[in-house]
């Protein structure tokens, strides 16, 4: 409980932080002003409309993909599993670039969301059914490098023939994944599909911690196994696709965030969730303020930012496994 | 009746049979220790029998009622299981591992109740392993390791434990120790079926050996009844000279294959 007190603090410390910073100064009085609604009409659009969005993005994003990844984890057995090593967010935001491509987004705002949950849905399920038949660690990475090399193939193809530069900049953008620019709105659209993913990655947890000691054990103690594969299978699916819908395609948050948290609750896969989640959601905080706070001519996208810090920690993870 | 009664199980893959026809019923108070040799099928019967496994024919029923229509949790409440692979993949902490044993009673490591927490404690020393509690599983050797998994076994306190070659991977001190656990819990009323390949260590703990060879049983019966020397030429291929001791007891002595 420590844990999850002392990461929700610093959340909540680097969402204010991150509504402090732009292009138009504001001091943290007019802020918190604005976020009263008692502040000027500017002020209030700025916050409510610009910043705030952002910052949410960034956090539920976050959040959906740190507890999926611990999840996944717990499911596969594998401290390496996570939504983008295994291609699901990949998969998640080729359907996205998709219905973009072909103007289907237009048809109504659950779309793009419905088409990217639909994409990591049926990214999960294939390699947890390819991991689950076939138990070893190595397939299961190997298969999720395949799905997500085949996955930047097809969209390399979308780019490729992309009509016109405008479309391509969008493609980029989803590639690349980024949570400026994003409404009230978009969240709306987003979250209720992480709500759920998320809802059910918690029932699931009591059935992570049986899986610690192999499926068949699990089973022994009483735990149903469909029913826990399906379970962590769709839950990871909503809150991947979800994220992907609202930031595009953003990596490795999935797998730091559980793996810093792991040795604070005692290697736990159920009580690895929700700090998992709040990790999460302060990483990507910080990696977007980062990511405005660097000098550069462009601004730096956060899916950029989040794989050169996570890729690196990724092979530091792989080449430090203890237990078999 | 019977704790468990397993009435002709049959089960194979690609058309290989693995089990044929086996049928055994377990009596609470008795310590049955399965034995064969490799490939026998010994394992395959077990998760027929438990219900982890779906049989081709044949049914197994625990208390009279079939264990296909138990839950999970239900069945887990009455039958504690030990499989052969025991793979762990985070490096917890002792105790927590052995509470998951509480997992059919709606527990979880984070979360015991003070009967849970008794059971686990009584498992812990059971077990010899106080001072263990905090010990990352990581750091354990194969032996200790394999006394954590036997106590998660013990912590449920079910009615039958069924065990896959618990004592393995324990030097022979820690095996008497063990089976002296199982042989107790069998004393003090539960069912026990363990596989073992140690032969001397089935005539010593053993109320009731059932033999198994091709996916068939081939003999059910006391140690005393059942462990001749034709017995392990025909099952295991070994010449053995098999002698009652001055305490009704066996001495076994393997001399070679035949």
């Amino acid at each position: 409980m420590r844990v999850i007190g002392s990461l929700a603090t610093g959340l909540v410390i680097a969402v204010l932080l991150s509504l402090l910073l732009g292009s138009v100064p504001l001091p943290i009085d007019r802020v918190l002003a604005a976020l009263a609604w008692q502040a000027s009409d500017g002020d209030q659009l700025v916050v409510w409309q610009i910043r705030l969005p952002r910052a949410l993005a960034a956090a539920v994003v976050g959040a959906a993909l740190g507890m999926s990844g611990a999840a996944l984890q717990g499911l596969l057995r594998n401290p390496l599993a996570e939504p983008g090593i295994l291609g699901v967010s990949a998969t998640a935001a080729l359907f996205a670039t998709f219905v973009l491509y072909f103007g289907l987004a237009t048809a109504g705002p659950f779309v793009l969301p419905i088409a990217a949950v639909a994409g990591a849905l049926l990214a999960t399920l294939l390699v947890a059914a390819a991991a689950l038949r076939n138990q070893s660690v190595v397939t299961l990475i190997l298969i999720g490098v395949g799905l997500s090399s085949f996955s930047a193939a097809l969209m390399a193809l979308l780019m490729n023939l992309a009509p016109n530069p405008f479309s391509l900049a969008d493609m980029v953008n989803w590639m690349l994944g980024t949570v400026a620019n994003r409404s009230l709105d978009d969240l709306a659209f987003a979250t209720p599909f992480m709500l759920v993913g998320i809802a059910i990655l918690l029932a699931t947890s009591r059935g992570l911690s049986a899986l610690a000691l192999g499926e068949e054990t699990a089973e022994g103690l009483g735990l149903n196994l469909k029913t826990q594969r399906l379970g962590v299978i769709v839950g990871a699916g909503l809150s991947t696709g979800a994220a992907v819908a609202l930031a595009g395609s953003i990596g490795f948050v999935g797998i730091v965030a559980p793996h810093l948290v792991r040795p604070f609750v005692r290697y736990d896969p159920a009580r690895l969730l929700i700090p998992s989640a709040i990790l999460g959601a302060l990483l990507l905080v910080l990696a977007d303020i980062g990511v405005r706070l660097l000098p550069t001519d462009n601004e730096l996208k956060l899916g950029v930012v989040a794989s050169l810090i996570g890729a690196p920690i990724f092979i530091w993870i792989a080449s430090r496994r203890r237990l078999a | 009746m019977s704790l468990l009664e397993a009435k002709n199980l049959s089960y194979s893959v690609d058309g290989k049979p693995l089990v044929a026809d086996a049928s055994f019923a377990l009596e609470p108070g008795s310590l049955t220790m399965l034995v064969g040799p490799n490939g026998a099928g010994k394992t395959t019967l077990l998760r027929l029998a438990l219900g982890l496994l779906k049989p081709d024919t044949g049914s197994s029923s625990l208390d009279g009622m079939d264990l296909s229509n138990m839950s999970p949790p239900q069945r887990a409440r009455k039958i504690a299981y030990l499989p052969q692979q025991r793979p762990l993949v985070w490096p917890q902490p002792v105790h927590d591992i052995i509470a998951l044993g509480r997992f059919a009673y709606g527990a979880a490591p984070s979360r015991l109740s003070d009967d849970d927490s008794a059971a686990v404690s009584r498992a812990i020393a059971a077990c010899n392993l106080e001072g263990f509690e905090e010990r990352p599983a990581d750091t354990l050797s194969g032996g200790e390791l394999s006394r954590v998994h036997l106590a998660r076994a013990l912590a449920a306190e079910s009615p039958l434990l069924v065990a896959d070659e618990p004592v393995a991977a324990l030097d022979p001190r820690h095996q008497h120790e063990a089976l002296k656990i199982f042989a107790s819990a069998a004393t003090s009323g539960r069912a026990l079926l363990t596989v073992i390949h140690d032969l001397s260590l089935a005539a010593r703990y053993a109320d009731r050996i059932i033999w198994m060879r091709d996916g068939r049983i081939v003999d059910d019966g006391t140690p005393v009844d059942t462990m001749t020397p034709e017995a392990l030429r025909a099952v295991f291929g070994i010449e053995a000279r098999v002698e009652k001791t001055a305490d009704g007891g066996l001495a076994l002595e393997i001399v070679g294959p035949t």
